[in-house]
């Protein structure tokens, strides 16, 4: 079949729920009507990473790169180009220019370099042909063929490779630990940890989404270099989609005999197996996931002994990321050599981070470690919403801590967000402008870490609620100077006590917001104010007389009737109707009497 | 899937997936196609390229593409093709078989087939700003 043109449609969650899919089958059904179906292969892809302007659509070979497409483009896209052969102007992201903007143009993709988001949004990834194609699978010729075991953890050991899941340790050492551990019954296990909860972090999710295969691939080349033959994927239950397709995945690498018994006609026989992970945050730390997939209560156990020695059921268990599989592929196929190359001295290879939050282009980026958060925020983010002057980042979800705008030009790598009071965790960045208030933001993610402490040792589940009451308290206006050192003290005291990562990395985002920003904390608490008005107790609205012309909007969207004309009914002398009062004291600070004001006669301070 | 089966799938497939990529495509090969062109037999002559850039193995040096009217209706179909080193040359009257000849002299041998040349339309009137 000889096709003309290709359309990629994005099919990433983020992009369906804003209707991919409908696009996809009006593509498809144009296409029929139209008579151009022999034409055009219409593909059904893995996230761009470019969410912000979702749905991404793009058309090769003109790589048309198309934006905010709406179901009903679709007529225009197939009618157009693929019968005509005229871009559609108008859903272009660069209007101005007249011809395709080329992809690597475009600001968002310019520094970004592509190695775990390889294939998103380019192969259909419930098509293993598509990856095989682009290389799908060599890794594992490799494995099984040319290397021994040791050759294989030894290559990974010479890449530099560090676990993305957040703590960063050397993924060589973890599997040369696997290798060498011995088993009374000869069974390891190979574990995927898929469980990623932290706000605001999707890339785990993207990854297996858009290109499923290289998860199944990197696990077995692990099973064949430490001795296993039974791999798990431990994948939330609400990431169905991402469950669809490592399904679809796995069926299709049985058939094809690249996964189950004597693989590739090597003799070496490795199977997975999934397992849904109920939602709770602090199966994402290793040992509670290993009792997890166990199907006991998912809590930690003390390290050592690490996995490695004792991990599933008390079998040596090598367990990595999504994000650092996804990796593995490519170091076999271009070697540890070309990988190293890429990143700094720290840190090799690229990080993925999800950027939300105030930002506007948020989405999925690759850069290689070591560069700016300046470049990832303002050249590749393009800076705050609406021009907004930008405040701090939040690294690492609720075990991460804010970056302030004097650090933007330090390198990212492992090393340099610890030592900025951070951590990489998963790589989620969450950017916070001039509306936001630090101290919501720490009482935020604390509030998170008391939902999500599983108990099980007392620094965290007393920790965490102490210090958010304390928060609570500040936000109230009703904190004092003890409070933060209080909050100090029980902060250190987790960080040293807990058990697992949750506890000693949840005083993080409090810990480094006091130290980043104590003059906010100090308005809370010694003027009672917040300076950027999101703590309602420390804020009032109030009706300016002189511009208030008595309309009653917002007396009649006030949902406790807080608002009534002044006291004396008086009427302004250029005005035909009384003034309106806010009863500071029935007042719940929504702001609904704000937004509905069209004269700008409310004010919040 | 043995491995030699294994090899064998991707060596099928990759040309098809290379096809996707435009980096790294020095060779441009741009057919016309208004309503004027599919009507003198466009279609046909993209089918016969996509066939013969297949054959000849070149799906990773060259990209294929359409465009609207050239402007030279009467010489229908146009096919635009551009090789680093070559001149920027436009062929008239490009019908199926003709496909073959320059994939093979024009893109293979670099040669250009003199018969079938076009000048570009007013070069010195029309200019891309």
């Amino acid at each position: 079949m000889a096709y003309s043109h290709y359309i990629l449609v994005c099919g990433g969650t983020a992009c369906e729920s804003s209707s991919s899919k409908l696009i996809f089958e009006n593509l498809k059904k144009e296409a029929k009507d139209l008579g151009v179906e022999n034409e055009v292969q219409i593909v059904q892809t893995g996230c761009f990473g470019f969410c912000e302007k979702g749905p991404i659509v793009k058309v090769l070979p003109e790589d048309s790169f198309y934006v905010n497409v709406k179901p009903e483009d679709a007529h225009d896209i197939i009618a157009e180009q693929i019968v005509k052969g005229r871009e559609v102007p108008r859903l272009l992201y660069d209007k101005e220019k007249k011809s395709a903007a080329d992809v690597s143009d475009i600001p968002f993709y310019k520094k970004q370099v592509r190695i775990v988001l390889r294939n998103c949004g380019v192969i259909n990834p419930e098509n293993m042909e598509e990856y095989i194609a682009r290389d799908g699978y060599v890794a594992l010729e490799k494995a099984l063929f040319e290397m021994k075991p040791q050759d294989i953890v030894d290559e990974i050991k010479k890449s530099g490779l560090r676990g993305r899941g957040g703590a960063g340790f050397p993924t060589g050492l973890k599997w040369e630990a696997g290798l060498k551990a011995t088993s009374k019954d000869g069974i390891k296990y190979v574990v995927c940890n898929a469980d990623e909860g932290d706000p605001g972090a999707y890339m785990d999710r993207s990854t297996i989404e858009g290109d499923p295969h290289s998860i199944l691939e990197a696990m077995t080349i692990c099973g064949r270099a430490i001795g296993s033959h039974k791999g798990f994927i431990y994948i939330r239950a609400e990431y169905p989609l991402a469950v669809h397709r490592l399904e679809v995945a796995m069926e299709q690498s049985h058939k094809a005999g690249l996964l189950g018994k004597n693989i590739l006609g090597s003799g070496f026989d490795f199977d997975i197996e999934i397992r849904l992970g109920a939602g709770a945050f602090v199966c994402g730390e290793e040992t509670a996931l290993l009792r997890s997939i166990e199907g006991k209560r998912g809590m930690p156990t003390p390290k050592p002994p690490f996995p490695a020695q004792a991990g599933l059921w008390g079998e040596p268990t090598v367990i990595n990321n999504v994000e650092t599989w996804a990796n593995i592929p490519v170091i076999l196929t271009k070697g540890a050599d070309w990988f190293s190359k890429i990143g700094d001295a720290d840190s090799k290879g690229t990080k993925v981070f999800a950027l939300t939050g105030k930002i506007a282009n948020s989405g999925l980026v690759e850069v290689p470690m070591g560069t700016t958060l300046r470049e990832i925020i303002f050249e590749i983010g393009g800076g705050c919403k609406n021009g907004k002057k930008f405040k701090g980042v939040q690294t690492g979800g609720p075990s991460g801590g804010i970056i302030s705008s004097a650090e933007l030009d330090t390198p990212i790598d492992y090393g340099a967000l610890i030592r900025m009071g951070s951590m990489m965790g998963s790589g989620g960045m969450i950017v916070m402008d001039e509306d936001d208030c630090v101290v919501d933001v720490a009482k935020f993610y604390m509030d998170f870490c008391v939902d999500e402490s599983c108990g099980k040792c007392s620094p965290c589940r007393i920790g965490t609620r102490q210090m958010a009451t304390i928060l609570d308290k500040i936000t109230r206006g009703n904190g004092t100077m003890q409070d933060l050192q209080k909050l100090q003290d029980i902060g250190s005291a987790m960080k040293t006590c807990s058990l697992c990562a949750l506890g000693q990395s949840a005083p993080n985002p409090t810990l480094s917001t006091i130290k980043k920003f104590p003059e906010e904390y100090l308005a809370h608490i010694k003027d009672k104010k917040c300076p950027s008005g999101k703590c309602k107790h420390l804020m009032q609205f109030t009706i300016d007389a002189e511009k208030c012309i008595g309309c009653g909007a917002c007396m009649r969207n006030c949902p406790v009737e807080a608002i009534t004309n002044n006291p004396a009914n008086e009427v302004k002398p250029n005005k035909k109707l009384a003034w309106k009062v806010i009863n500071q004291s029935k007042c719940i600070k929504c702001g609904s009497c704000m937004n509905t004001c069209k004269f700008s006669a409310i004010t919040k301070k | 899937m043995t491995l030699e089966e294994l090899r064998k799938l991707r060596g099928n497939v990759k040309s098809e997936i290379e096809k996707r990529d435009t980096e790294g495509k020095t060779i441009e090969v741009i057919v016309g196609m208004g309503t004027c062109g599919i009507a003198s037999g466009a279609k046909e002559t993209f089918n016969a390229f996509v066939k013969e850039i297949d054959a000849k193995g070149l799906g990773k040096s060259v990209l294929l593409r359409q465009t609207g009217c050239m402007g030279m209706c009467a010489n229908e179909p146009t096919v635009e093709v551009v090789v680093p080193g070559m001149p920027r040359v436009i062929y008239g009257n490009v019908k199926a078989p003709v496909a073959k000849d320059i994939v093979e002299k024009h893109l293979i041998g670099h040669e250009l087939l003199d018969k079938l040349i076009l000048d570009r339309p007013a070069a010195d009137i029309i200019t891309n700003k």
